[in-house]
This record gives structure tokens, sequence and C-alpha cells, in this order.
């Protein structure tokens, strides 16, 4: 492993979507963005639905993130998120009018109706930011 | 005497079995592949997550979650996972037998079933057990949400004390040869599997670390299940293929059989026919 790099692995239920040497890591916490640099000290938080980046060199990468959590020891960064989707991956119209569908649904939604649609319309607006990043 | 026409007709229908057969066997095999590779895809997660749970774990001390609530095990919930499929051997009888003799045992007041899989489904219906859920689909899909709803619908069951324990009954995947039945208890986690983490001393935690456990605890439960889903279908497509390769092997030993006596019949047949003429012309002769 490269001197005062970070390990960065994303696991999900059914794969391994990122696992690489990096040079910076932000993460989608819970109380607010979470930038993590070699010789962080260990944490461990839990991840809200958004955008994970992280740095290799001058290049910049995004993965759209759907709740999880984050350990961080030493110089090893492991992202446990129950969604990871890498750019590619994201199928923008899908996730465009999965927008529209979620925003018509909260005009009428209330209660834990109303969250569950909250948080669709967040990842719908993740992915859609995290695709336009390629 | 046999009769050639006959035998014939069989040797065909022994042979489009045979094809069939070794079909099934290959398609087994493939979908054994997947299914071992969606295992390995797995792990990494559930690793993680048992790592970070056992770390959370000790420093946060014998905590008080109602997931890991022991009672006094009155009324349990078994959930037995079979196949959607037959023809592979006897992969869903082993099962469906320690099911029975589990229900038979009355180690508990109350059992209440919850089948994943057609086969274990008609199995009761034919006994005239009704199960609490059998949730469809959840065999074929490659999406692990089913499981996860499933996990959430049990860990709620638990939680809401309408059960004591739950328990997962299934076949698990040891080698391409090899399958075992084994029951494995979900809930209340068994404190074993959160016991020996490091004490995650000097950590920022993010909530506080009982709120993270609290959290982390469904995920846990969801990918137990998740767990014996996938075990299961592999052994069920490993033990599809060592039963489809079986019945290939027999139909070829019926084919070779069944020409040997085709042949003999019919060869039978000609040296009748032969003799006939051979003394029909004699009797010409000499007449």
């Amino acid at each position: 492993m490269a001197e005062g790099r970070l390990h960065l692995t994303v696991v999900t239920p059914t794969r391994t979507a990122v696992e690489a040497e990096v040079d910076e890591v932000t993460l989608p916490g819970v109380l607010g963005a979470l930038g993590i640099l070699p010789g962080h000290t260990p944490l461990l938080t839990q991840l809200r639905i958004g955008e994970l980046s992280y740095r290799q060199g001058v290049r910049e990468h995004y993965v759209a993130i759907q709740w999880g959590f984050a350990e961080v020891v030493g110089d090893r960064v492991t992202v446990l998120a129950e969604v990871a989707e890498l750019p590619e991956e994201i199928d923008l119209e899908q996730a465009k009018s999965d927008k529209t569908a979620a925003e018509a649904a909260m005009r009428s939604a209330s209660g834990a109706e109303l969250d569950t649609q909250r948080a669709r319309l967040e990842a719908a607006v993740t992915r859609i930011t995290v695709a336009g990043r390629v | 005497m046999a009769n050639t026409q006959a035998l014939r007709r069989r040797i065909r229908s022994v042979r489009s079995t045979e094809q069939i057969t070794k079909a099934m066997k290959m398609v087994a095999a493939a979908r054994l592949r997947r299914a071992q590779t969606r295992i390995l895809e797995a792990r990494p997660y559930a690793t993680n997550l048992e790592g970070v749970l056992r770390s959370l774990a000790t420093r946060v001390g014998t905590h008080r979650h109602p997931l890991l609530e022991q009672r006094e095990e009155r009324r349990v919930t078994l959930v037995v996972i079979t196949s959607d499929r037959g023809l592979c051997g006897s992969f869903n009888a082993n099962v469906l037998r320690e099911a029975s003799k589990l229900l038979a045992s009355h180690r508990w007041e109350q059992v209440d079933l919850v089948l994943v899989g057609r086969k274990g489904v008609d199995y009761f219906k034919h006994r005239g057990v009704a199960p609490l859920a059998a949730p469809p689909d959840l065999l074929s899909s490659t999406s692990p949400a089913p499981a996860f709803a499933l996990a959430s619908l049990l860990a709620k069951r638990f939680a809401d004390r309408e059960t004591d324990a739950i328990y997962l009954l299934s076949n698990r995947f040891r080698s391409i040869i090899q399958q075992a039945v084994v029951l494995s208890k979900l809930l209340p986690i068994p404190r074993e599997s959160l016991e020996g983490g490091g004490a995650l001393v000097g950590y920022l935690c993010e909530p506080a670390p009982a709120v993270l456990l609290d959290r982390l605890l469904p995920r846990y439960v969801e990918v137990e299940v998740l767990r014996a889903l996938l075990s299961s279908v592999a052994a069920e497509h490993s033990a599809r293929m060592t039963a489809m390769g079986a019945a290939t092997k027999n139909a070829g030993e019926m084919i070779e059989k069944l020409t040997l006596t085709y042949n003999r019949v019919r060869q039978a047949a000609i040296t009748k026919e032969l003799i006939e003429i051979v003394s029909g012309a004699q009797a010409l002769a000499e007449g």
C-alpha cells in the first residue's frame, strides 16, 4: 500500500462496489458531509442518502449511496451501504421519473409515507447528481 | 416374445429422457456457479458488518435491545426453506422430514411456520398445516430486497413479542457434493455472535455507540436471512446436479440393456424366419 493513502472499500449486501487506493474520501454522514484524509481518528458513523466521493490524485470519483455505515480505522475506510451505484450504472431516465413520482406522492402523503417518499426523492436527486458527474 | 417395435419405442423414450436429464444437469451446473458467485459477493458485507457489530457490542456492553432479549421459548416461529422446483434428489425431503420431526417433538407449545419455497408450501398444505406466511418469489429474485423484507417482518414479530424465538431450517451448501440440513437461531440474536470484538477505544461515533448498535442489529438479521437463502439456493442446484447426473447415468445403462435385448430379439426373429424358409424349401424339394 502506498504511503499516506487510504484504502477505500464500499460493499453492499450483494457486491463490492469500490475497492481502491485513494487520497481523500468524502462521506455523506448523518450529521453532514465528512472529509477523510490519511491519518484520521478512528471513526464509526451512520451514513444517509447522498453522494460519496473519493479522490485519486487529481481525479474525483463519485458513488451514489443509500443508507449505511462507514468505519475508519488506520488507513482503511470501509463503507457498508445498502445501495451503492457508480455513475455509469445509473439509469438517468429512471431516476428522473422516480423524482417526479416522489414529488407528486409527497403532496398528498403524510406521516411515515411522507418520510418514505422524501427518502425516495433524495435517492433520485442523488442519483441524478452522480450520473451528471461522468 | 417381446416385439421389436415396442422395444424400439421404449429405447427412443429413454433416450429422450436422458437428453432432458443431461440438459437439466448442465443448467443446474451453470446456476450453481452463479449461486456460488452470489454467496462470495455477499460475504464482504456480512464479514464487515459482523466485525463492526462485535466491536460495538463490546464497547456498549450487554445492551438491552429488543432483538437480543432472551425469553422462555413457548411460541416459536420456524422458517423452513425448500425449493420451488423438484427433481433435486432428497433436497426437499430432508428439510421437510426435519421440520415434521420438530413439529411433532413438542419442544415448544406453539410453532408457527413461515414457508419459503413452493415444495414446502405444497407439503404442508397436503397435511393440513396452515403456515403463518409463505412469501412467494423469494428464491427466484436476484435482488436481496424480498429477503430483507422477510427479515424485517420477522424482526418486527419478535420485537412485538408475538413469538419467543425464530429459527431457520434449511439446507446449507457445504460443497458441490454435500449439503446439510441446519437448524439455526435467527432471533434473539445469539450472544456469541456478538462477542469477542475489539472495544473500539478512542473511536469517534456518530451517533452514539448505543444508537449505532440499535440501527445495525436489524441489518444483521437481514444479512442472516439472505445468507441462509443464498446457501439454500446453491445447495438446491448442487443437489439437482447430482440427481440429474445419476439419472443420466441410469438412463444410459437402461438404453444399453434395452439395445442388447432388442438386438437379441431381432436376431432371434431373423433366425426363426430363416429356419422357416429353409424347412419350407426342404419340404418342397422332398415333395
